[in-house]
């Protein structure tokens, strides 16, 4: 574990990385501009190949929060089992973070919901469009400045109603 | 808000005139629940398929940040409803490991069978609907009649057929007795027969292998690149599975094989999904013969757990700690830390994502649905097939929508 630590450590420069245990979870953090060479190493050289997780987190509330967004990878080693957790930050205003499409296709659909749900923007998706909300919706729901009731939305659903006979 | 015919690649140019949208819409008895693909058809062969869903979003991670960690249980249960018992286990695995507590023994023995036993739960119903949606009525009602004794086991330990919200932060609901231990022996006794029952009739089928074989093909490469897990993967080639490279619950202590296929097809996933419920009825068998005795539930001192009633309701320390893990803030709070720990349930990894924050509600509470990792790459395994193979191929990703959209 520690060998992957000193590889990544040792490619992506030590300004901004940090790295952390919590039970039985590796994480390193990463710069936002240090993210895409990191993934592509990690994939890479080091071998892992599986994209289980691509997520964020709005740390607008969070207690000694220094960014707005947390964008979090959890990579997999097939091959040796290795789990590692892969954290960058991304800030208002224009969250942008790179695709990870280019590196593992299942994250189309991964980086898709995090844009539908925070606002983040991942340069060079083929496609990031809304997902699970629909395509008119205009705020981000999962942000923590948007109330869980929501905003009236759902009143205001256009009604159809039947024609006069 | 439907999608338009010119988000599909070059479909508006002169030459393609002939091509024509199916709406598979979201009401349609052969795509499991609401899900709506939009099907370029050139005759009877599809050319796209466009996946549109949110059909079922219901907002279940705002409401993980709204509810504590033992009340977000019974959101949890509605994910994979089709097996619902595994979320939890899942849900408050991950949540014990963000805490920091350790379940006892007994909890292990009794979290790991209810595992395996909801494991065969969906993968009967998989196999029963693959079968149903491509005509065969009669292993669909075989197997949702084994299904049926596995709603009764449920039933008998929480009091609920179905979501029945059983764990909790620490241990279970409710211990479970001898007469329990009695009924999951009789299941496990009766269920090869049953299993053998629906095996006779579809495995060597020749409408059902001739329906399946070849068809939503996945090599390995592609199984890893799209971020499969679970029977989907293991079926192309893929050798994972949580349950032995990141041991956890019962399952460092009990045998069992982890079933993989080189066939890439929907076949290959049917037979995995088969052969795993034989292999999860052996680590039922095992784990309920070696169930340990002791308390279910975590010590009390350590306030994750409420005391039972009769300490409550005859003792003063009982009393002092059932208020104290009711009230908030005064029972177990969770770190300013986050986690992210994975289960492997029977659609494949179901990890959750936990951020705590000092209080008994996440601050963060994310699913990794595996279901909506699956439907994604659907238009990758249905381009060049026909219509009819929709169905089977829909049938084998095992989509359920209400995890799909949360």
């Amino acid at each position: 574990m520690s060998t992957t630590e000193e590889r990544l450590r040792e490619r992506v420069g030590a300004a901004g990385f940090e790295s952390s245990r919590f039970r039985d979870n590796v994480r390193f953090d990463v710069p936002p501009e240090s993210l895409q060479a990191a993934l592509a190493f990690l994939k890479g050289e080091c071998g892992f190949d599986l994209l289980a997780e691509l997520t964020a987190a709005d740390l607008l509330d969070y207690p000694d929060a220094r960014n707005r967004f947390r964008v979090l990878y959890v990579l997999v080693n097939t091959a040796t089992g290795e789990r590692i957790n892969v954290r960058t930050h991304v800030d208002d205003p224009e969250p942008t973070l790179p695709s990870a499409v280019p590196l593992w296709k299942g994250a189309n659909w991964m980086e898709r919901e995090v844009y539908d749900m925070f606002g983040i923007r991942f340069a060079g998706h083929p496609n990031l469009k809304r997902i699970l909300m629909p395509d008119e919706f205009t705020a981000f729901p999962l942000r923590k400045d948007y109330p869980l009731r929501g905003r009236g939305e759902r009143h205001n659903f256009p009604v159809i109603t039947r024609a006069e006979p | 808000m439907p999608l338009q015919l010119s988000e599909l690649s070059d479909a508006e140019s002169p030459e393609k005139e002939y091509l024509w949208t199916l709406n598979f819409g979201p009401q349609h008895p052969a795509t499991h629940t609401t899900l709506r693909l939009l099907l370029t058809l050139d005759g009877e062969t599809i050319v796209d398929a466009v996946p549109d869903i949110g059909y079922l979003h219901s907002g279940f991670e705002k409401l993980g940040e709204d509810l504590d960690f033992n009340q977000y249980v019974t959101i949890v249960d509605r994910m994979n409803y089709i097996s619902p018992v595994a979320n939890e286990i899942a849900w408050h695995h991950a949540v014990e490991k963000l805490i920091g507590v350790t379940i006892t023994p007994r909890c292990t023995y009794v979290r790991t069978i209810f595992a395996e036993l909801m494991r065969i739960h969906d993968h009967l119903l998989n196999v029963g609907t693959a079968a149903l949606d491509l005509g065969a009525f009669t292993p669909f009602l075989y197997a949702f009649k084994q299904r049926e004794k596995i709603c009764d086991i449920c039933e008998f330990a929480s009091g609920q057929r179905f979501h029945s919200s059983y764990t909790r932060v620490g241990g279970v609901m409710y211990d479970v007795d001898d007469a329990w231990i009695a009924r999951v022996r009789e299941f496990v006794a009766g269920f090869p027969a049953a299993h053998a029952e629906v095996a006779g009739m579809l495995t060597k089928n020749r409408i059902f292998v001739s329906r399946l074989k070849g068809i939503g093909v996945l090599s390995r490469e592609d199984a890893i690149n799209f971020s499969c897990t679970g029977p989907i993967a293991r079926a192309s080639g893929v050798l994972r599975d949580v349950r032995k490279d990141e041991p956890y619950l019962a399952y460092p202590d009990l045998d069992f094989k982890v079933v993989c296929s080189n066939g890439c097809d929907c076949y290959a996933r049917y037979l995995v999904r088969m052969q795993e419920m034989l292999e999860s009825i052996k680590l039922v068998e095992q784990a309920v013969e070696n169930l340990p005795s002791g308390p279910v539930n975590v010590d009390a001192e350590g306030r994750a757990i409420m005391p039972g009633k009769e300490e409550v309701y005859q003792s003063i320390e009982g009393l002092i700690r059932h208020f104290e893990v009711i009230i908030p803030n005064r029972g177990f709070v969770a770190p300013n830390e986050e986690i992210y720990a994975a289960n492997e349930t029977a659609n494949g990894e179901l990890g959750f994502y936990i951020v705590g924050d000092g209080t008994i509600k996440a601050y963060r509470a994310r699913t990794r649905p595996p279901s909506f990792i699956h439907f994604a790459i659907f238009p990758h395994l249905i381009k060049g097939h026909t219509l009819s193979d929709v169905v089977a191929v829909l049938g084998s990703l095992n989509i359920i929508a209400a995890e799909l959209d949360r």
